[in-house]
């Protein structure tokens, strides 16, 4: 059985279903409860999990640093940050206390929380509301990131993340909150963390993207001459290497999608790891296409600052000339 | 036009023993006399824990160590007043906590050591914090989940009088307040956070007052009395595994540095260490249980032998684990199951570096190269250990009482 619906909404049924499932599941943070969340993603939750669903002040840090507490003490915490550019927030609580506790300790405490927050731009929204700091968390050892793409993935990947036992942040596209409805199985949908999906394939030309730059990836292939395979990260950490070698192997040219700058973004690292073990296969330098190195503008400029299809198949075809 | 006052706030401040250690029976709490030989032997523990640890870190045999000389009876009256079930949450000086909660010393001694071994968690004691200020907001999660699974339990934490500065510290008391966590704020007011003196640090008259604006309990106690604090800690305990947090303000001193790496002569007088000698908690609660005919000259020695026969065992297990010490294990506990490139990394590793192989003591934490890469400080500036080790009095002491061992 699948059901049409748009990806806040299949965020909401894995909330839900992992809430029913186990009681220790824990969803909060500020807005959580009674409004169900700015982007309403955990609306009428409250009603149906009372004892499981709160509201909290206004303070990330609090929000992260509890969680490393409630997890630490058989809770599964599942907090909302309201944007991901207040996590920072509470960053310091990811990076010195969720993330190391299990490497800290020896593995007798860890800290199973999942962190949910919307990120990137496409909306229009206010200053510090559409950054895509990927790469930061995945910057971090012991942090799982993870960035849906589609309704089916989010639900997946979201109930993966919350069973898992190590911290994730799960970073959901903004602007595909409500962008599309499509497919997703009822019932118990677990899609594994840190395997990439090959959602397109073709012979000349490798293309990786996640969270919103996979749909614009989309539609630069569609329209190009070349025949493309298309990669869905899905986690960017820990990143699924195997998937994209393999694929680099075959076609000898790749493009790397992202809405986060270009300098330190994880474009790069992807590079250096077809550099480690498939450099021989490449026809042509890998392509980036990212943001620029500024702060992500208000929104009378983030047309010009976000890739789209367009910046891509010049990037696609950069790839295929050289 | 209206102007009237729509809150009014007071703290009170509590002491059971005064400097002398004549007690105050109003407020002395209900304690064996056991247990309060217990306490007693606890504080001894401590400062002697305390002594060996600087003395190991002189001789370039452990790292770096915060001592909480001078705060034994902030810390072993809080800790003996919770239950083995519920959970301390340390900062990084809590050794007496530790020993009060029953974790052995060679433990202690591993986390200076380097050793992750030594933040393993065997009972409800989370690891030592080192960001200063950030785990009473662990205490809050582990409080705020008392309260929604209904247990009648409260999580407790420590932190000093510089972490009430850090925004975590408060925001920790607000969401305590506002979602009803069980949980203790015990800051152990020691007057200094390494150079920066309590006055530097806020304007504020008293600590606990600081409690006041997250809507929470405040309450100041003669950190230096371990049967004032013991009497605090358990009233603030009570009210805690009610859904009511409290915030417990310890008036203490650091007798002692910041930590291994710091000279404290460089910032505070003799004039203001004398001052605080003359209150320090374990000479006062001995003038006390010897004028309640609980100690004599004999019992007093016969606890100094038992502690200093189970110190040498401790310190021969500590360095022992340290000699044990095997590199690639780093790798293992990063996440519950290794992903693909962090077992790649491993395996460079064993490649290059030796299969697991175990580390002699020469490349041990107490090697150079790895104690110089290996060096876990508190906060603040790093120097070169040895340096100061040169002048010290107590390191050539303990070198000789070490090796008469």
């Amino acid at each position: 059985m699948a059901n049409e619906i748009r990806l806040v909404e299949a965020v909401r049924q894995a909330l839900r279903e992992e809430m029913a499932r186990d009681e220790s599941v824990v969803v909060y943070g500020e807005d959580v409860g009674v409004s169900g969340g700015v982007f309403r993603a955990t609306q009428e939750l409250q009603d149906e999990f009372p004892e499981q669903v709160y509201d909290t002040p206004l303070a990330e840090a609090a929000i992260l640093g509890m969680g490393v507490g409630l997890g630490a003490t058989g809770f599964t915490p599942v907090p909302e940050i309201q944007f991901a550019s207040f996590a920072y927030q509470g960053f310091h609580q990811l990076v010195q206390h969720a993330s190391r506790m299990r490497s800290r300790t020896r593995g007798t405490l860890g800290v199973p929380m999942t962190v949910r927050t919307p990120y990137g731009g496409g909306i229009r929204a206010l200053e510090l509301h559409s950054e895509s700091f990927e790469a930061g968390f995945a910057h971090v050892p012991g942090l799982k990131t993870v960035v849906p793409s589609n309704p089916a993935d989010a639900k997946g990947l979201l109930t993966s993340a919350i069973r898992d036992p190590d911290p994730v942040i799960f970073l959901e596209p903004t602007s595909r909150y409500r962008a599309s409805r499509e497919s997703v199985p009822e019932g118990d949908h677990a899609v594994p963390l840190g395997e990439a999906e090959v959602v397109r394939e073709g012979a000349d030309v490798t293309v990786v993207a996640w969270g919103a730059m996979l749909h614009e990836a989309m539609d630069a292939v569609e329209d190009a001459e070349a025949d493309a395979e298309v990669i869905d990260l899905r986690t960017v950490s820990p990143m699924d290497s195997a998937t994209i070698l393999e694929s680099v192997r075959k076609t000898g040219r790749c493009v790397v999608v992202h809405e986060a700058p270009r300098t330190g973004g994880l474009a790069a690292e992807i590079i250096a790891r077809i550099n480690d073990d498939a450099l021989y296969h490449l026809e042509a330098p890998v392509e980036r296409v990212t943001g620029y190195d500024v702060p992500f503008p208000m929104f009378a400029r983030e047309e010009a600052y976000r890739p789209d299809a367009e910046r891509i198949r010049r990037g696609i075809e950069r790839a295929l000339s050289a | 036009m209206v102007r009237e006052q729509v809150a009014e706030f007071s703290v009170e401040y509590v002491q059971a023993l005064d400097e002398e250690g004549n007690a105050d029976e109003a407020e002395l709490p209900d304690v064996s006399d056991d247990e309060l030989l217990e306490l007693y032997r606890l504080m001894r523990l401590s400062r002697r824990t305390d002594e060996r640890a600087v003395a190991l870190q002189r001789r370039g045999e452990s790292g770096t160590y915060a001592p909480g000389t001078g705060q034994e009876a902030a810390q072993v009256g809080s800790a003996i007043a919770l239950e083995p079930d519920e959970w301390m949450v340390p900062s990084f000086r809590e050794s007496a906590a530790f020993l009060t909660r029953g974790a052995p010393v060679h433990r202690l001694l591993w986390y200076a050591m380097g050793m992750e071994e030594g933040a393993e968690v065997a009972d409800a004691n989370f690891p030592p914090a080192i960001p200063v200020g950030t785990q009473p907001l662990h205490a809050a999660g582990i409080g705020w989940g008392h309260e929604i699974s209904g247990e009648r339990k409260a999580a407790l934490t420590y932190f000093g009088d510089g972490a009430t500065s850090e925004g975590d510290v408060y925001e920790a008391m607000n969401v305590a307040g506002a979602l009803d966590a069980h949980a203790v704020f015990f800051c152990q007011n020691n007057q200094w956070a390494i150079s920066t003196p309590r006055e530097t640090q806020t304007r504020t008259e008293t600590l606990a007052q600081k409690a006041v604006a997250a809507g929470i309990e405040g309450v100041q106690v003669d950190g230096n009395d371990v049967l004032g604090v013991l009497s605090v800690a358990r009233d603030a305990l009570e009210t805690a595994r009610e859904g009511d947090p409290v915030f417990v303000e310890a008036l203490t001193f650091r007798r002692s540095m910041h930590t291994t790496s710091d000279d404290p002569s460089v910032y505070r007088t003799e004039e203001q260490e004398s001052e605080w000698e003359a209150r320090d908690p374990i000479v006062r609660f001995e003038a006390y249980l010897r004028d309640e005919g609980l100690l004599d000259d004999d019992r007093v020695e016969r606890i100094t032998d038992e502690i200093e026969e189970l110190l040498a065992d401790e310190i021969d297990r500590a360095k022992e684990g340290r000699d044990r010490v095997v590199p690639a294990e780093m790798f293992d506990h990063v996440f519950a199951e290794t992903p693909p490139e962090l077992q790649r990394q491993r395996e460079t590793f064993r490649r290059e570096e030796g299969d697991g192989e175990v580390a002699t003591a020469e490349e041990g934490m107490s090697g150079e190269e790895r104690a110089a890469g290996g060096e876990v400080t508190g906060r603040g500036d790093v120097r070169e250990d040895r340096e100061t080790a040169e002048d010290s009095e107590t390191s050539e002491d303990e070198e000789v009482s070490d090796r008469g061992e």
